[in-house]
């Protein structure tokens, strides 16, 4: 097992120092998951156990969490209960125990459904101009090129509350505050900028003789464009769009200055579920697991193209 | 292209132009290559003339006014560079950039440390090295709001995992760990988040750089009997270091502009001990609604990392041509 004093002893270490980095490693992803462990485990506690002293690691799984979060609740005398028919449904039950009858659907699920349609809507979007854009910048000699996409990129650079004042006027003057298109759009805005830089980059890596062969054999350059290059640059447009998507989905500041509910997102919503006598913690992490799973497995999914997404492809991996 | 993939092509290129109604085909054919580029440039840049610098110009404009957005009828006036002046000579305004200054520096340099640390050992490829990176990437993706909000909850000195796991380590009680109440104490809550969140962020981007130093060159130093610090401090530092500063420079621009798990966790509190920059000018332009100074704010803000992003785009041009 000993290593050998030869050129692989640098390329390849020992597999002792091996052995610590991986304990070090370990232990480092170990102690950044806590948190993550911890939302969960909360989501899974009835109100008293999440804030009981010292934290609960062992308690009764509930999903009293799940069903706070979903709907709201008054709070009932034991006698008024009895009086009602059986309960219908797990959160109904579950609910009753604490003496409380759902009053109706919490805004969660809306807010939601407001993550999902500006999130998806922005990234189609973005993903779709930002191709056409790509394709135009990587294949033709278009006037000012390098100082387009540099234009492009530094849309990036300005804090979203210096954009806010003036996009807040104009959308209240075209009727487009609170909207879940008005949220579409600019955030369409942001995303296109790194979908150029991104895709740019993945359809530079398509040779050029794919169309021009495709040109010679009677395509047009739409035709080539369509049957060639983006079928070859599926998994390029598949990254860019899971980017965008993590981006729209995570979105705050903008959501928090322009929308005041209709058009609201999860974000903003979640830290606002008050429980009886402050923050009710069970139903805001079921919130947020809810809200992050989603992101959890686009990670995983997108590990490989992780590192061009973050940096607009300014390194490749 | 061989041949019998071409002529698939060519059979599907045909369905297509069957699918289209002729005057489309033709249009389409008729296209030039200059009219296609433009044609598919165009969209983005309007899209982001109208949601990026309309708006842009607009704050420009009105930073030289003294116009009100809850006050739409009122007469607006040229107050010329009175707005400016004010900003500049503003305290408040100082104190936070002062504040964001200071998030930054403790922020970047936490997190380039500890992320090239982590980069460097996981760079050792021990078994299972992809499945841990995975895992340590996870915070970074995702949102600060909503993962702020939570952190507020293993603040809390009474009930929460942070408090607790403090005091079990070092015997201090509970109460006394009062990480958002406690104006000594706020700044590093965020700044540990911050640090947990983004952390993973920077040792991405020096994997990368510690991964394009070609082996030859440790072992050409292996030949010259270099040991293992020299090759360290004079391989793989100034081999990593261009993509080192990347991961600064988009950090740095990130964190000027922190908002989100600022206002969740703290809301610029206790006082305004984490008052950054967007927090203040949040509150100029929607909770005082001077929209005119704000918008002073948001210009001055948005030059300065604009003139620093490029003074470092200049240094890190100079680094990587060594």
């Amino acid at each position: 097992m000993s290593s050998v004093t030869s050129a692989h002893s640098v390329v390849e270490p020992s597999p002792t120092s091996k052995r610590i980095a991986g304990a070090i490693v370990i232990l480092y992803a170990l102690i950044t998951m806590i948190p993550l462990v911890w939302i969960f485990l909360t989501s899974i506690k009835s109100p008293p156990d999440s804030i009981s002293y010292p934290p609960k690691i062992v308690f009764a799984p509930t999903l009293e969490g799940y069903c706070n979060l979903l709907t709201t609740r008054t709070r009932q005398t034991p006698e008024y209960i009895a009086s009602l028919p059986a309960p219908t449904g797990t959160c109904d039950e579950v609910t009753r125990k604490r003496n409380m009858v759902i009053a109706g659907p919490s805004n969660f699920l809306p807010r939601f459904a407001n993550s999902l349609v500006i999130a998806f809507g922005s990234t189609f979007l973005a993903v779709l101009l930002g191709t056409l854009a790509a394709y135009g910048f990587s294949r033709f000699r278009v006037p000012l090129a390098d100082d387009l996409l540099f234009f492009i990129l530094s849309t990036r650079m300005m804090p979203p509350i210096a954009v806010a004042i003036p996009i807040y006027l104009m959308y209240r003057e075209l009727g487009l505050s609170d909207t879940a298109l008005g949220m579409i759009l600019l955030y369409t805005a942001v995303n296109v900028s790194l979908a150029v830089w991104l895709l740019k980059g993945f359809i530079d890596e398509i040779p050029r003789e794919y169309e021009e062969a495709a040109m010679i054999d009677g395509y047009t350059r739409l035709q080539a464009f369509w049957k060639v290059v983006l079928p070859q640059a599926t998994t390029g447009i598949a990254a860019t769009a899971i980017f965008c998507l993590i981006f729209a989905w995570n979105e705050y500041a903008f959501v928090a200055l322009l929308t005041s509910g209709e058009a609201q997102t999860a974000p903003p919503f979640i830290p606002t579920i008050i429980g009886e006598g402050g923050q009710d913690w069970p139903a805001v992490a079921a919130g947020t697991t809810i809200f992050l799973i989603p992101i959890l497995v686009f990670t995983i999914l997108l590990r490989k193209q992780l590192l061009r997404g973050i940096t607009f492809g300014a390194v490749r991996k | 292209m061989n041949i019998s993939s071409s002529s698939m092509v060519e059979k599907a290129a045909d369905a297509t132009a069957r699918a289209m109604p002729t005057s489309v085909v033709r249009r389409l054919r008729g296209l030039s290559d200059r009219a296609i580029a433009w044609v598919f440039i165009a969209p983005t840049i309007i899209l982001l003339l109208a949601i990026n610098i309309f708006p842009l110009i607009w704050a420009i404009y009105l930073s030289f006014t003294n116009y009100r957005a809850n006050r739409p009828n009122a007469p607006v006036l040229n107050v010329g560079l009175g707005n400016y002046e004010r900003v500049l000579n503003d305290p408040d305004i100082w104190q936070a950039m002062q504040t964001t200054a200071h998030f930054v520096f403790w922020t970047i340099l936490l997190q380039t440390v500890i992320g090239f640390a982590l980069a460097y050992l996981i760079d050792r490829k021990f078994r299972g090295h992809a499945f841990w990176t995975t895992l340590i990437l996870i915070p970074m993706m995702l949102s600060p709001a909503v993962v702020g909000n939570f952190w507020r909850f293993l603040y809390e000195p009474q009930i929460g995992l942070f408090a607790y796991a403090v005091s079990l380590v070092t015997g201090i009680p509970t109460a006394d760990i009062q990480m958002l109440g406690s104006v000594s104490l706020a700044p590093w809550a965020i700044i540990i988040v911050d640090t947990w969140m983004w952390t993973p962020y920077v040792m991405l981007i020096c994997l990368a750089g510690l991964r394009s130093i070609p082996d030859y060159i440790y072992e050409a130093a292996e030949v010259d009997r270099a040991s293992a610090w020299r090759q360290f401090w004079s391989i793989t530092v100034p081999m990593a270091l261009p993509f080192i500063m990347l991961a600064v420079l988009f950090r740095g621009i990130e964190n000027f502009k922190m908002f989100d798990m600022v206002t969740l966790l703290t809301g610029g509190g206790p006082g305004s001990t984490t008052e950054v920059a967007s927090i203040t000018l949040k509150r100029a332009a929607f909770e005082s609604w001077a929209t005119g100074r704000a918008s002073a704010f948001a210009i001055v803000l948005f030059v300065a990392v604009f003139g620093l992003a490029n003074i470092y785009v200049k240094a890190l041009n100079k680094v990587k041509q060594r």
